[in-house]
């Protein structure tokens, strides 16, 4: 079954006529995504048409909803215009919003999260900035690739998307059960800690992989976390160990400030907590593949 | 990005906000003019994005434009905490009764910002919270609602601020924090806010951080950009759009994913401590669709870094297929020796994922003597440390 998304997920995307939005689209649906549209206020009423496929093109998420029952969404459209995007997916109370854009000023990103909250967070926002969330075999919303490994049982929440697809490749013998990128920027809308409490909750999910990295301490409330509520094994990954502080790595929220943020204080705090982490991604695989046998 | 106090403290004058004269210079003489233009004294700081440096004797008292003459001749070119002072600024002085402290920031934890306020100013606002918990007053405030009049009072009285300068404060708490939306800013920090001795409360110090994301809808903060503080090699990245971060190491970086490439960072860095504790030179991230262009780039800019010895490129192909990533070394490879650029260093090369098979095979029928495959992450970043090492 595993989380959020499952095979009778319906998608929509946002920004489904753009370059990236397109593009994407296609390799959603040749992953057996079950894509029944998309959004764009000015091509309203057409249809697009991908390798025989023909989606029909919605003026508002709200009517997609009506006319679909699309309840995930993918918003692919340009930093300036993602809040506005999320916004309308949040007042149309999509249960899932996957927003993939990266470089969203962080400012934007704290409003939606507040509308959302004041709306009684009826819309799961995954993102910005993230792959997105794939569940192997059964159904993809974002840009993972969906062939690197078949379903299985082992869960994955990261920052990363390369870092989780090297995961996933090392792992693709066993399979997953669901991968989820949550983004590197430093406001995201689901947390590891949201992830580690629906793996906990997921039947299909028998360990997790937690992949994390430097900048604020989402890592060292995700273990606090682990240690009152999750009792399946959990193996952790951490990035930036040579990281300089005060430079900024990437990923908008990757910086150590001052001494916060540290790769080190983020492992200690894992481990501290009983989490194996690896040193290396390798390493990390190996350490998962022994909590599987 | 962080602002230097002076490029604060003329935000916070742009935006109506009450703070004393001032100006920066670059020389002595330009510190002259600037002082003769306040009048009387005035104060000199060594403008360096870093604390502690009163301490260091980076901030001095003159009076009058030759006293301040001297001064910025002392300051300028001092080294403080490893940061070269190139600028001072000159200010009014002022008759400082009492000091406070009051900054808006990100909160990341929970998603949204807060207010941190305090009657005890001047000093590390770690300090105060540690020893005087009691004084550190902490508000959150709802992005989509800000600060108000009614938010602001909400402030001044968890801050405890003295009443004579409570609507004084109100008035700054709802300036300052139009100014951190209007500015897309991520950090404003005031430390001291300081009531002088004509009663008025006065914006004596700014730390302001601004967020690099929203700089598409702010094209006057690239002016703000601190250009003696650019690496080289960073700026000659950025003009082609790459994600580059130079370090103090030998083994150049190259990879797709921001968290991949961090990753290999650290791998580097661990293979390295075996072969003479050679590290990363640099961090390189060329994103998902690695065109043999970009990758022209990327080699460009790496091999351009004396200090580089050996190169590591670590590709996960997800999207991007290794295939493509293969032909697009070699043909970076041509292109740059085609610009005349002699290529001497060794080339590690690690492929996998999507299209791994082909894209390996395309390295080996190229035959470059110059480029070496390893078909993992741990043994390429090994033979890439060995390569540095041996070629220091």
């Amino acid at each position: 079954m595993a989380i959020w998304l499952t095979k009778d997920s319906k998608v929509i995307v946002q920004g489904i006529t753009g370059s990236e939005g397109s593009k994407h689209t296609k390799r959603m649906l040749a992953a057996g995504t079950n894509v029944v549209g998309g959004v764009n206020p000015r091509k309203a009423g057409t249809t697009v048409d991908f390798d025989g496929t023909s989606l029909p093109v919605f003026a508002t998420v709200a009517e997609a909803i009506k006319e679909t029952g699309a309840d995930v969404s993918v918003i692919f459209v340009p930093p300036a215009f993602t809040k506005g995007a999320v916004v309308e997916a949040i007042e149309a109370e999509i249960p899932l919003a996957v927003v993939i854009t990266e470089g969203v000023p962080v400012q934007d990103s704290a409003a939606f999260w507040s509308l959302n909250v004041s709306r009684g967070k009826r819309t799961r926002i995954i993102g910005p900035n993230c792959p997105g969330i794939a569940s192997p075999g059964a159904s993809n919303a974002g840009i993972i690739p969906a062939d690197i490994t078949p379903a299985g049982r082992i869960g994955l929440v990261s920052k990363s998307g390369t870092l989780t697809y090297q995961m996933m490749y090392e792992l693709r013998d066993i399979g997953f059960s669901t991968c989820v990128g949550i983004g590197g920027d430093p406001v995201i809308g689901t947390t590891h800690i949201d992830a580690l409490k629906a793996f906990q909750d997921d039947p299909e999910t028998d360990a997790i992989v937690m992949i994390g990295e430097i900048g604020g301490d989402a890592e060292e409330r995700a273990a606090e976390f682990i240690k009152a509520n999750v009792t399946k094994p959990v193996v952790g990954y951490i990035a930036g160990f040579t990281a300089p502080a005060g430079k900024t790595m990437g990923h908008a929220g990757a910086i150590i400030s001052g001494s916060a943020g540290t790769a080190d204080a983020k492992k200690a705090a894992l481990e501290a907590v009983g989490v194996k982490v690896g040193k290396t991604p390798s390493e990390t695989a190996r350490l998962m593949r022994e909590v599987m046998s | 990005m962080d602002l230097f106090e002076y490029q604060g403290r003329d935000l916070f004058e742009r935006h109506g906000l009450p703070v004393l004269g001032g100006g920066v210079a670059e020389t002595p003489q330009e510190a002259r003019a600037i002082a003769e233009r306040l009048g009387g004294k005035v104060v000199v700081k060594a403008q360096v994005k870093v604390g502690g440096r009163g301490k260091a004797g980076g901030v001095k008292l003159a009076d009058g434009a030759d006293e301040a003459a001297a001064r910025a001749t002392d300051i300028l070119g001092m080294d403080i905490k490893g940061h070269t002072v190139h600028k001072v600024m000159l200010a009014e002085t002022a008759d400082i009764k009492e000091e406070y402290y009051f900054s808006y920031l990100l909160d990341r934890a929970n998603r949204t910002f807060l207010c941190i306020a305090s009657v005890a100013g001047g000093m590390e606002i770690e300090t105060v919270a540690e020893e005087q918990p009691e004084r550190v007053a902490k508000i959150a405030i709802d992005a989509s609602k800000g600060v108000d009049e009614a938010k602001a009072r909400e402030i001044v009285a968890a801050a405890q601020y003295p009443a004579e300068v409570a609507e004084q404060i109100v008035d700054i708490a709802v300036k300052l924090w139009q100014a951190f939306v209007a500015e897309d800013a991520t950090l404003v920090e005031v430390n001291p806010l300081a009531k002088v001795g004509d009663g008025r409360v006065l914006l004596l110090d700014a730390k302001i951080t601004l967020d690099e994301n929203a700089s598409f809808r702010h094209p006057d903060h690239e002016a703000l950009v601190d250009q003696s503080a650019v690496d080289p090699l960073e700026q000659a990245a950025k003009a082609k759009n790459l994600n580059y971060v130079k370090l103090d190491g030998e083994v150049g970086i190259i990879g797709n994913g921001a968290g991949l490439v961090m990753s290999t960072l650290d791998v580097v860095a661990y293979a390295g401590e075996n072969h003479g504790g050679v590290k990363p030179a640099n961090f390189l991230d060329i994103g998902g669709g690695a065109s043999a262009q970009v990758m022209a780039d990327g080699l460009e800019i790496v091999l351009g870094d004396p200090a580089v010895k050996s190169v590591f490129v670590n590709v996960f192909g997800g999207i991007t297929a290794c295939d493509a990533v293969a032909n697009g070394i070699i043909q970076a490879l041509a292109l740059l020796s085609e610009r005349g650029e002699t290529v001497a260093k060794p080339l590690v090369v690690r492929l996998d994922g999507n299209n791994a098979e082909e894209g390996r095979a395309i390295l080996d029928g190229a035959n470059n003597p110059l480029v070496q495959r390893v078909d993992t992450m741990d043994g390429a970043a090994e033979r890439a440390a060995e390569l540095a090492a041996a070629g220091k």
